[in-house]
């Protein structure tokens, strides 16, 4: 009969040097590191229909997407809603992310907002009102409207950039913070550039990925 | 053996059981009496109730098939089926139904059809749905759901059933009313054939499919919101021509998204014509013909020695329909390193998931391999790349050894099964080693011929499937499961099935007494103690096929292997051989986890 399988063993075939990186990126061993993360704002307009939130949010648990903040809410169109996630994620991860949003059958379209778009998150804040001017000189300071006031407490309205709020709970937390309920992060393109409309879903999938992938290819 | 054939036809308790029977369709195969209960064969009847516009919307859809088990919540449906030319295949469990619909959707390219009740029904449909997804295989499950006062109450046979198939489905749908059920059903079996192909679940709640309604479904047509780029951008076409030009080392991967998307001919083509080397991936068994020169057959964890080479060696990487798995891969760092890769998928999500793209393009693969069939004008100066491919066929060669005075070798077994049936055979398996020997052994040349659990690795796949397979196949092609003994177990209550249809499909068992792949691993990785994979106590598999009414067989020996192979062939109806193969018996070629696919172990010493 024939012979058992056979051929030079493991540690006398040769080698390439070349290596890729974590994720999948050939790369030069001597320079190159893996991507870091980066915090950035993906706008996705949904199908408003039973679901669709769930559908979301369940992938980016099942793919281990890292997510700070998710919010949704209707849109001009009762039909429509829109989706407006901060992720943190390096740039394949984020290039992921609106991928696999995209695919999502409910999905009209997914897009990575530029850094100058406008981004508000709205906080309630409840303090101790044991001395009402000095919590509502701070309240002046940040634009913050009363909402609800007790003999004890006090409840802010803080609208504002994700920062602004940060530094309004942390500057209230001399008076005794009771509660903070905060909605996370909505956000929109500046002027005429579009956040997430139903003529973005044409962007041909391959092009995005192009232009990072023409580098690789240069050192050769 | 043909006494047991008259068995085979459906018998009284089969009518009282809840798991009533198929329709009173005509079987030519089975009963010629129920011919007799046939009707109507006039234009359709408009529709009156939810269960009508079900059952309408597969018929409109071209549906012959239907594979699943009765229950409470699915009742109405099944009510209707009664009366329809969907030959409707009552499982012996749901599982089985989902299976056996995946494979008919494999080898017909059409979704294969699975319905199930509410409840345990449609949870045990998940395993299989959870499999087409891995896979992609295009699969359309229908399943009963208590009435829509009740949603949400924890009635009997509750489950959140779109809530449970979410993460394991291309997308699903909760029917909330009977005039759209039917357009629903058509869109979800749109869905699962159209672009990337995959499962959709349409939940039906009974108050819905009883409800009164006149509304035909819809045509056929994908949701708005679903987009499918065809054709690739031709500026990365033109690149990537270029790069196919300038090659020095080039590789075609064909994975299963060529068979899928009917590219293999063209792909066949396009690798000759340019005297590429072509390696297949699991799933792409069969897309190139394996005895073809370029071949270089299967690559990855259990693939051949020469296809890892090569894949680890390339300049140039043109992967088509792959999603550049973890056990095709191997460890990323060490995949194919030097290789500027081309990577042409339908769904954009797979392109840089895993290994990042330089040449990405998004579309049909058959047209995609035209487009970049018409960019390159010049065939890659590789002939010392195909020498080098050429030798590394012949270093590191798949011969085994089978001396006489030793056990069955399971190798030797599959070349066997091969020899003895056509080109066009069908072979379904289970998962383990006698998947990977079946993989490597037997020789692929056609697409559609190789119907496996991949993605997921499902025990229990093989015989289900192979119902399936048999209904979905041509008459011509024999249809064999080469099972485990551990897989076979899982899924065995489906010769019943086969018995009852009389299905011509044989199962070779490669009893080796163990849960073999784990026991390999358990020799290899955890010094040899085989927790919970000693299977010393399987039944004797011939003679539970007797009990079943299918024909049995044994093998110990050389000398049976070729007689009762072509005896159970012979048989018309399901066989099984139960074949006793040496226990000790391993997978090689072998690349650890994660391992460097160049580095592959020929030995478990090597590892």
């Amino acid at each position: 009969m024939k012979r058992g399988l056979e051929g030079p063993p493991p540690e006398e075939r040769p080698t390439p040097a070349g290596r890729r990186n974590k994720q999948g990126i050939r790369i030069d061993p001597e320079v190159e590191a893996t991507h870091e993360p980066r915090r950035t704002v993906i706008s996705a307009l949904v199908a408003h229909e039973p679901g669709v939130l769930s559908d979301v949010s369940g992938l980016f648990s099942r793919r281990q997407f890292n997510i700070e903040s998710l919010t949704v809410g209707p849109t001009e169109d009762e039909d429509r809603a829109r989706i407006t996630i901060v992720v943190e994620e390096p740039d394949p991860g984020i290039d992921q992310v609106e991928k696999q949003l995209r695919k999502l059958v409910p999905v009209i379209s997914v897009r990575e907002l530029e850094p100058d778009a406008m981004r508000r998150e709205l906080a309630l804040v409840k303090v101790d009102a044991e001395d009402p001017a000095a919590v509502s000189a701070v309240a002046d300071m940040y634009d913050a409207t009363a909402v609800d006031s007790s003999p004890e407490t006090a409840t802010f309205e803080i609208t504002g950039s994700r920062q602004k709020i940060e530094a309004a709970v942390d500057t209230f937390s001399q008076f005794g913070i009771r509660e903070v309920s905060r909605t996370g992060l909505t956000a929109m393109a500046r002027g005429t550039d579009q956040t997430a409309g139903a003529d973005l879903t044409a962007q041909p999938a391959d092009e995005a990925n192009y232009s990072d992938a023409t580098q690789p290819a240069d050192d050769d | 053996m043909s006494e047991r054939a008259a068995k085979v036809t459906p018998t009284d308790d089969e009518q009282t059981d809840e798991q009533i029977t198929d329709s009173a369709a005509p079987d030519a195969a089975t009963e010629p009496d129920s011919a007799a209960e046939t009707e109507s064969e006039t234009t359709p009847e408009p529709v009156t109730t939810g269960a009508e516009a079900v059952v309408r919307a597969l018929e409109n859809a071209g549906v012959e098939y239907a594979f699943g088990v009765q229950g409470g919540a699915i009742m109405p449906v099944y009510d209707v089926l009664y009366d329809s030319d969907i030959r409707h295949v009552t499982m012996a469990h749901e599982q089985g139904a989902a299976h056996a619909a995946d494979a008919y959707g494999i080898v017909s390219g059409e979704p294969g059809v699975c319905l199930a009740t509410s409840g345990p029904g449609a949870t045990n449909l998940v395993t299989g749905i959870a499999d087409a997804d891995m896979d992609s295989d295009p699969l359309l499950a229908l399943t009963g759901q208590v009435p829509t006062e009740f949603v949400g109450n924890d009635a009997f046979q509750e489950t959140d059933t779109t809530g449970v198939t979410t993460p394991v489905t291309k997308d699903n749908t909760f029917a909330s009313d009977a005039d759209h059920v039917g357009s629903d059903v058509t869109e979800a079996f749109a869905l699962a054939r159209e672009g990337r192909p995959g499962p959709t679940l349409v939940d039906l709640p009974k108050d819905v499919t009883n409800g009164e309604t006149d509304r035909e479904p819809d045509d056929p047509k994908t949701p708005d919101t679903y987009h499918v780029q065809e054709r690739a951008d031709s500026e990365i076409v033109a690149a990537a021509a270029e790069r196919i030009e300038n090659a020095d080392r080039p590789v075609m991967l064909l994975g299963g998204g060529v068979i899928k998307g009917e590219a293999s001919e063209a792909c066949r083509e396009f690798a000759i014509e340019h005297e590429i080397p072509v390696i297949t991936t699991m799933p792409g068994l069969g897309a190139f013909p394996e005895d073809h020169e370029l071949s270089l057959e299967m690559a990855g964890m259990h693939g051949t020695g020469y296809a890892n080479m090569a894949i680890t060696h390339c300049d140039t990487l043109i992967g088509i329909g792959t999603r550049f798995d973890d056990r095709l891969t191997g460890g990323i760092e060490t995949f194919a390193p030097d290789a500027e890769v081309i990577h042409v998928d339908i769904d954009p999500a797979e392109i840089s998931k895993n290994i990042h793209a330089d040449y990405p393009l998004v579309g049909d693969a058959e047209i995609v391999v035209e487009q970049l069939a018409d960019a390159v004008d010049e065939s890659p100066a590789a002939t010392k790349w195909r020498a080098q491919c050429q030798q590394w066929k012949s270093d590191y060669s798949m011969a085994y050894e089978a001396p006489e005075d030793k056990p069955v070798q399971p190798e030797f077994v599959v070349e066997a099964l091969d020899e003895a049936t056509s080109d066009r055979a069908i072979v379904t398996t289970g998962v383990g080693q006698h998947q990977m020997w079946a993989a490597q052994y037997w020789t692929y040349t056609e697409p559609r011929t190789w119907v496996s659990s991949h993605g997921l690795g499902t025990m229990g796949y093989g015989l289900p499937a192979a119902i399936g397979a048999r209904l979905a196949a041509d008459d011509d092609q024999e249809v064999v499961c080469v099972d485990g003994d551990g897989s076979f177990l899982m899924t065995l209550q489906g010769l019943s099935v086969a018995v009852r249809e009389n299905l011509d499909i044989t199962v070779a068992v490669l009893n080796n007494e163990y849960i073999g792949m784990v026991r390999q691993w358990q020799d290899a990785f955890f010094e040899g103690r085989h927790a919970a994979s000693d299977y010393n106590w399987m039944p004797e598999f011939d003679k539970l096929a007797e009990a079943f009414g299918a024909c049995g067989f044994r093998i110990d020996d050389y000398d049976d292997v070729a007689e009762t192979i072509e005896e159970a062939l012979a048989y018309d109806g399901p066989s099984v051989i139960d074949v006793h193969i040496d226990p000790d018996a391993n997978v090689y070629p072998m690349v650890p986890s994660g391992g460097d696919n160049g580095q592959f172990a020929l030995t478990e010493d090597q590892l």
